[in-house]
């Protein structure tokens, strides 16, 4: 059976510089894989070419057995993946059910007339992506709903920003969901909690999930594989204790020991 | 946002300071830039200019009053004090009104200086204004001794007066600046107001002018109607407005909107024909102005050429009617009546929009600004040009558009009644489709372009697309505006759409609000009524040759106090002061910062109170 993403020796340079070499991977349906490494290794760079933000000097991406590479990020969203931004990028200005309705885009298409004649359809339609908003804010708890449904994002707390960006990408209806450094910034509470989301994500949601993070707490408890990157280079591949215990990746992690607790 | 704290007490550090411990460096700074500021303005010939317009027989005119409420505002401002970022207080004590007679001294020792060396050197090359006239205009026609004295002392009274003001009980102050802003406005909309209500021509005199008796009647109306407490009723009436909620709400929007409509309805038929003319060219920029802010206030996309489609739809009826097109034009080719072009000229509008869209709108930011400004001009030039001028007359321009003929009734020019009802008509319409299209998915979808165009994109919004279709809705919405001024004019030349007329499009927009219907209402009224429109004569039909120095000076002064526009969006002004916004939604309580106090379990929670904040 094919898998769902496929990486075939991807590489891409900036100027001079290999921000990523010859990357061999895949996710399958169902998965969640954890992408590791120091700073500056390339993980970003990686989800920037799945989701068509650079394009790679080398190799193929393929998604559900076809090439992604040369499509624009909104062809790429439409196939089903969708991904969240490392420095939250909401739309600070909309509110909170807005950045999640506005999300839909692509599973909708209502135009110019529907809107101007107000038509049966666009009124449905209209009515479908609030309900799904409101669905997919839901799964938060109480703290992206109610009164806060109307407010603008920029408000939000840091905590719940990165929850709405999560939400937004789980808005556009993807099979596969890139998530980059979720639980970057908040406490070891709200990170144990969005751990448990991020599994959820997949239980009761059915989404397949490649996740960057630095908290190794939350990527071993959450993946299935891990992938190690540093300057670009794969470092290892394998379970987590595989990946936590190879020289490589201690090393690169300026010798020291992966924190294990 | 800026908040104001009036009436505080002054800081108990001011109460130990005498009259003269003043900031001399700043009065002086100050003084200096007032005194610079009516330099300019003498220099540019505006107060001499338009001292043949008496506003007050035969004491005052317009003249004077276009160079004298300078030294008054600075007088005032002087007084104020910025306290904290977006905060102002306000000192009140004497050294305040020193305060305004030294900056107010500095600012007419300026013009008392221009008395002196315009006596002494001879610039006048550069310099039109720099000669007798100017010069006896400023020493108010006695003299140049008594001149440089009454510079002097005139300037400082003013300014006194100004800063006096702050002083003054609220209430006073009030009926003081409203006694004054009516006969001022009495006076100057002299001849809107005879022609609303032809009996009112008894305030005036036969050469123009309110007649002093009048003047202080009107004076004391203002003051009378302010100090029993008008002013503050109408402000209170105001707040009750704005602060109704849900039903009631919708249901006072509903009467507003129903009595506004009446009055467009009504107004027309009982005023006289400057009046009429007026509201039809304000309605035509405004329609213009409405299609513009879909592409620029909605979508974010800096249209600099926008006159291209006013001008295509222009053309493309003034083609289609009149008798007196290019004569290459085939032998098939039809002439149709208004409204038959009127259709072919959205097609055509919308094509072109498409045409100059596509390869344009994969640009951003500068790039993308200055290419519609190139735009703009390749089609007024191609209007112009020798190579079609066998379709379009080069710069002959078309002639002979007949009227739109409606069966029951004909929109001409000599009727601008007609023309302005057309305009009501098609300004319903665009209204309606911004109204539609900002509360629909692509509605949703421009905002996010707006935002961050880059993330739209990787939210699966195709972004090409969608300003695309902001573009062809500002074309299609541009066109009406073009067919309406072709049957209105009756004949169309490519100098009726410069770059300039974009600009002021473009400026409606700003000074109004961005991205809001009310505020581009707003703003037509202000600078299309009101100063008038690129070569529309508006309200102050005095100032024409000035309006693009005004036009300058009031975006200017916009950028600085107010960038979000008179009636702003409430997205965009949160855009512009997002720190104060936050300020303001911490100081009530709004903001979520939970996390920060390390319970983020319960951020969600909504704290008492809190849960009606949704605002
Ligand atoms: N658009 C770009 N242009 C040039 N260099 C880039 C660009 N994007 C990333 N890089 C460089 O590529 C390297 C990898 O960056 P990134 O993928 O963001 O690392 P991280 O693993 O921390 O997410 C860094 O050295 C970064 O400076
Ligand atoms: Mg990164």
């Amino acid at each position: 059976m094919s898998h769902l993403l496929e990486i075939d020796s991807l590489s891409v340079t900036f100027g001079g510089l290999h921000a990523l070499k010859d990357l061999n991977f895949h996710v399958d349906e169902g998965e969640i894989v954890g992408v590791i490494g120091p700073n500056g290794a390339g993980k970003t760079t990686f989800f920037n070419m799945i989701s068509g933000m650079v394009t790679p000097t080398s190799g193929d991406i393929r998604f559900e057995g076809e090439s992604l590479v040369g499509l624009d990020p909104n062809q790429v969203t439409q196939r089903g993946i969708a991904r969240t931004f490392q420095n939250v990028r909401l739309f600070a200005n909309m509110t909170i059910v807005e950045n999640v309705m506005v999300s839909q885009h692509c599973r909708t298409k209502q135009g110019v007339w529907g809107a101007l004649l107000n038509t049966g359809k666009f009124r449905s339609e209209e009515q479908e992506i609030r309900q799904h908003a409101e669905k997919v804010l839901g799964f938060f708890g109480s703290r992206l709903v109610g009164y806060r449904l109307e407010q603008p994002a920029s408000v939000l707390s840091y905590a719940n920003r990165r929850r709405l960006e999560i939400a937004r990408a789980m808005a556009t209806k993807p099979k596969l969901i890139l998530l980059d450094e979720p639980v970057a910034g908040m406490n070891p509470k709200e990170s144990a909690e969005l751990t448990d989301l991020i599994g959820k994500l997949r239980s009761e949601w059915g989404f397949t999930i490649v996740l960057i993070e630095h908290d190794m707490n939350v990527v071993r408890d959450v993946s299935d594989r891990v992938v190690c990157l540093d300057h670009g280079e794969t470092l290892a591949q394998g379970s987590f204790e595989e990946v936590s215990n190879n020289p490589d990746v201690i090393e690169a992690y300026l010798g020291r020991p992966l924190e294990k607790t | 946002m800026t908040s104001t704290i009036e009436e505080t007490a002054s800081a108990p550090a001011d109460v130990t300071r005498g009259a003269f411990d003043l900031e001399w460096g700043d009065l002086i700074k100050t003084g200096a830039i007032l005194g610079l500021g009516l330099v300019f303005m003498s220099l540019a010939g505006m107060p001499t200019g338009l001292d043949g317009r008496l506003l007050i027989d035969p004491f005052l005119s317009l003249g004077y009053v276009s160079l004298l409420w300078l030294p008054l505002i600075v007088g005032w401002s002087v007084a104020n004090e910025k306290v904290l970022e977006g905060m102002v207080a306000t000192r009140k004590s004497a050294r305040d009104v020193v305060a305004g007679l030294v900056v107010g001294a500095i600012g007419g020792a300026g013009l008392s200086l221009l008395i002196v060396l315009i006596g002494a050197f001879d610039i006048r090359d550069p310099l039109v204004n720099w000669n007798e006239k100017t010069q006896a205009f400023l020493s108010f026609q006695r003299g140049t001794g008594f001149g440089v004295i009454a510079c002097i002392v005139v300037s400082a009274l003013l300014a006194g007066f100004g800063a006096s003001l702050h002083l003054m009980p609220r209430r006073v102050r009030r009926a003081i600046v409203s006694a004054l802003l009516a006969v001022i406005s009495v006076a100057v909309f002299e001849s809107f107001l005879v022609d609303v209500a032809d009996p009112l021509s008894f305030l005036y005199t036969k050469t123009g002018g309110l007649l002093p008796l009048w003047a202080a009647v009107v004076a004391a109306l203002a003051l009378a109607m302010t100090l029993s407490g008008g002013g503050e009723r109408i402000g209170q009436a105001r707040t009750n407005f704005q602060e109704l909620t849900g039903p009631a709400k919708t249901r006072q929007n509903t009467i507003l909107i129903v009595v506004s409509g009446l009055a467009l309805i009504i107004i027309p038929m009982i005023t006289g024909k400057i009046t009429q003319e007026l509201l039809a060219n304000v309605g035509i920029f405004l329609l213009l102005a409405l299609g513009l802010n879909i592409v620029v206030g909605l979508a974010g996309i800096l249209d600099l050429g926008y006159v291209a489609f006013f001008a295509v739809g222009g053309y493309t009826t003034a083609v289609l009617t009149s008798t007196n097109r290019g004569p290459d034009w085939p032998e098939w080719f039809p002439t149709l009546p208004w409204w038959g072009a009127f259709l072919v000229t959205l097609l055509m509008a919308g094509l072109v929009g498409l045409f100059i869209g596509a390869p344009v709108i994969r640009m951003r930011g500068d790039y993308l600004a200055i290419v519609t400004l190139g735009f703009g001009e390749i089609i007024r030039i191609l209007f112009l040009s020798d190579w079609l001028s066998g379709y379009f007359n080069g710069a002959q321009g078309i002639t002979n558009i007949p009227p739109a003929d409606f069966g029951i009734f004909e929109v001409k020019g000599t009727d601008p009644r007609s023309v302005f009802y057309l305009v009501l008509f098609f300004a319903v319409i665009s209204i309606y489709v911004s109204w539609r299209l900002e509360r629909s998915r692509l509605g949703r979808a421009w905002m996010a372009v707006r935002e961050d165009e880059s993330v739209a994109e990787a939210m699966g919004i195709n972004t090409v697309n969608v300003k695309l279709m902001a573009f062809v809705v500002g074309a299609v919405l541009a066109s009406f505006a073009g067919a309406i001024f072709s049957a209105k004019v009756g004949s169309i030349f490519p100098t009726s759409f410069l770059i300039l007329v974009s600009i002021i499009i473009l400026v409606i927009v700003i000074v109004g609000g961005m991205g809001n219907i009310v505020g581009v209402i707003v703003g037509s009224i202000v600078l299309v009524g009101v100063l008038g429109g690129p070569k529309q004569p508006g309200l102050l039909q005095e100032f024409s040759e000035y309006k693009l120095l005004i036009y300058g000076a009031l975006l200017i002064w916009m950028m600085l106090q107010r960038p979000e526009g008179l009636v702003p969006n409430a997205r965009r002004s949160r855009e512009l002061h997002q720190d104060e916004f936050l300020q303001d939604a911490w100081l009530k309580g709004k903001v979520d910062d939970a996390d920060e106090n390390g319970n983020g379990a319960d951020s969600g929670t909504v704290a008492p109170g809190l849960a009606g904040g949704a605002s």
